[in-house]
């Protein structure tokens, strides 16, 4: 009886190995005749929504490339990219010099537009609150401490502002929205520019740190008489109230898609760097549309130049696939922005990307876009 | 025989290296954190543990990590005086007073309280626990304490005190059910014999059971020190997140940070080549050094208080 079972034993297990052997050997013989591409890419978190969507838009077009996008933070992904460990990488803000150096010849690839909205809650309230730029510092500053101070009263002649504190909100965690909003003050206030300066993490004067948007919206929900700063698509999505500010043709302009896209535009038309160029000084802070919201940034990806430089992961076919799907990204894939509160690029920064994209090589070779 | 005697050599060097192996993991933890960090300790030196400044605007770099040292001891004082109490009080009971039938669901809740993940406490904190510190604790003590430096400042709900009350309720499992283990371990013919000669329940437990159990009962609180010094996604979201000298906390209802929640927020965005990723590196060797501290001192004190209570504890 024993003997007659492990002999049993012995050819199931034969029998499960033979046959997962002839699976593999089958599978592996199917999937060789499309083969399957990966690429790998990581960094910011705040374009992620609309990346992810794109992904997986792609997906049902190329269904042999795969994509896989981390959001682990823009540092992180330069990180990963100076280590060339990813094909492409994610960031809110331009390389700096230094970061650079790390990652010779990276092209910028603006991606999707990022706008930063000033929300507050004040009783009875609504969205609207007239503010400019030297307003905003001086409140995150702490210059300005009362709702009713005359600087903010003079702005808004038929509104009642109550006599109370300001309680200021920001950002706890390092973060493109901050990167942004900073460089905007530093922009339009020069107090705010020798004191604080712009950065993804700044030494705030005082207020209350509140990690990511969902943090500080919390704070300023939670709280009456608090100001802070949240991007866009967060503000639009929980219908956050939220401040019209003036922007340069001295129009108060409230935050949308279109007046975020009319500020790209307006400030494409004075002129942006090639994708190989230097973009580490490059905003489009203060456009000069008359309807341009003035808070706005680009979000980029970041991919070298020269593929060659990442060494045996990368191949002809994959290096094909990242130039496809790039082109792809600043094309089509644009049109998956509005819905997810993503303001697509206007067509004076496609043609900048297009050329960027082009100008990829492989082996020394231009690679085909479709 | 000597099969066997070889075998057990095997068993005895595989245990060994499993051994090692702990020490290693925190050498090499040691050695990352420190050499991630050295271009900050040179450029700082010991500004770095001395210095209340933190600017990582390029350019502007200066970085010193007292507050968030400051903001750690403090939240984690506050932890200990709230939570070691009442999970005293709770180990007691069970040990001591509770029925068979409340015994049981009561240690199953408090361990419970174990199993939720730090950032629900978190999100309750933020979204409830906060109004109500604001409005039954802060408020009172605002309006007649407020002359007190500890109460100065406007009450806002996401400051110290918040992120203390909060970590007191997560140490609150770990100490309660160490201390229920050394309570129960407490051999009954010490009470026996203490009830013989006429103490009432009171002192039976404050003089014989807690005495008797004095190291194991503050190693129970060594654990839960632990627990509140590397906490970081709750305290994070309540404790305000100030930067700077404004940082250092003075007053409970001050917005503060912690050496962990200064690296969550953040170390994701630092960008690889400048100063302010080595900064962070910095602070997570403070925090390393901070724990092997608590650890020498736990275990000096411990062996002292034996030495005091000689041969009452095995």
């Amino acid at each position: 009886m024993k003997t007659i079972s492990k002999i049993v034993l012995a050819i199931v297990a034969i029998a499960i190995i033979v046959g997962g052997l002839a699976g593999y050997v089958y599978l592996s013989q199917t999937s060789s005749e499309e083969e399957t591409v990966l690429l790998g890419g990581s960094g910011a978190t705040f374009p992620y929504p609309l990346l992810d969507a794109m992904i997986t838009q792609y997906r049902t077009i190329k269904p042999n490339v795969r994509v896989d996008y981390q959001p682990i933070g823009s540092g992180g992904g330069i990180s990963a990219l100076q280590t060339k460990s990813v094909d492409f990488a994610g960031s809110d803000a331009p390389l700096t010099a230094a970061d650079k150096e790390l990652a010779p010849n990276t092209l910028h690839i603006p991606e999707t537009i990022g706008a930063v909205t000033v929300t507050y809650n004040i009783p009875d309230i609504s969205t609207g609150l007239h503010l400019t730029g030297q307003v905003i510092a001086d409140i995150f500053q702490g210059t300005i401490t009362k709702w009713n101070d005359p600087a903010i009263q003079d702005l808004n002649q038929d509104v009642v502002l109550p006599d109370k504190d300001i309680f200021v909100a920001h950002r706890s965690d390092g973060s493109g929205t901050t990167f942004i909003f900073t460089g905007y003050l530093s922009k339009v206030s020069t107090d705010w520019e020798q004191e604080v300066g712009q950065g993804k993490t700044v030494a705030w004067p005082g207020g209350i740190g509140g990690n990511g948007n969902a943090g500080v919206a919390g704070i300023i929900q939670g709280t009456e008489y608090t100001i802070g700063y949240v991007e866009l698509a967060y503000a639009l999505e929980n219908d956050m109230t939220v401040a019209a500010i003036r922007n340069p043709a001295g129009n108060y302009v409230a935050p949308s898609l279109d007046s975020t896209t009319e500020a790209v535009s307006s400030k494409a038309s004075e002129g942006l760097p090639a994708g190989d160029g230097d973009w580490s000084n490059v905003d489009v802070l203060n456009a000069p549309g008359e309807q341009a919201y003035p808070i706005v940034s680009f979000t980029y990806l970041l991919v070298y130049k020269e593929l060659n430089v990442l060494g045996s992961g990368m191949t002809q076919p994959k290096a094909t696939a990242l130039v496809q799907f790039l082109w792809w990204v600043v094309h089509d894939g644009q049109q998956l922005g509005p819905d997810l509160e993503y303001a697509p690029l206007p067509s004076s920064v496609v043609q900048i990307d297009e050329a960027s994209i082009h100008s990829i090589t492989f082996n020394g070779q231009q690679l085909p876009t479709s | 025989m000597h099969r066997r005697f070889s075998g057990d050599n095997i068993f005895k060097t595989a245990a060994m290296i499993l051994a090692a192996s702990a020490a290693f993991i925190l050498l090499i933890t040691g050695y990352t954190l420190f050499t991630g960090a050295l271009p900050v300790f040179q450029r700082f030196g010991s500004y770095f543990f001395t210095g209340t400044q933190w600017n990582p605007v390029a350019g502007r770099e200066i970085f010193g990590v007292l507050p968030y040292l400051l903001g750690t001891l403090v939240t984690s004082g506050i932890a200990l005086l709230i939570g070691v109490p009442i999970s005293l009080g709770i180990a007691i009971f069970l040990v001591e007073m509770a029925p068979k039938t409340l015994k049981v669901p009561i240690s199953y809740l408090v361990e419970l309280l174990a199993a939720v993940p730090s950032v629900i406490y978190g999100l309750w904190g933020l979204f409830v626990l906060r109004f109500w510190v604001v409005d039954y604790i802060e408020k009172p003590l605002s309006a007649y304490l407020g002359w007190l430096p500890l109460f100065s400042g406007t009450p806002f709900g996401l400051d110290v005190l918040t992120a203390g009350i909060i970590l007191a309720i997560m140490i609150i499992p770990t100490v309660s059910s160490v201390s229920r283990e050394v309570i129960q371990a407490v051999p009954n013919s010490i009470r026996e014999a203490a009830y013989s000669i006429g103490a009432t329940k009171w002192e039976v437990i404050r003089r014989w059971v807690l005495s008797y159990g004095r190291s194991g009962l503050f190693g129970a609180v060594i654990l839960g020190l632990g627990r509140a010094v590397g906490e970081t996604m709750a305290v994070t979201m309540v404790i305000g997140n100030a930067i700077g000298p404004s940082a250092v906390p003075t007053s409970l209802f001050q917005p503060s940070q912690t050496m962990s929640s200064l690296i969550a927020n953040g170390f994701l965005e630092a960008t690889p080549a400048s100063l302010e990723f080595p900064a962070y590196m910095g602070v997570g060797f403070t925090l390393l050094l901070l724990g092997l501290v608590i650890n020498v001192i736990a275990h000096v004190m411990v062996t002292r208080v034996l030495k005091i209570k000689g041969g009452a504890v095995e």
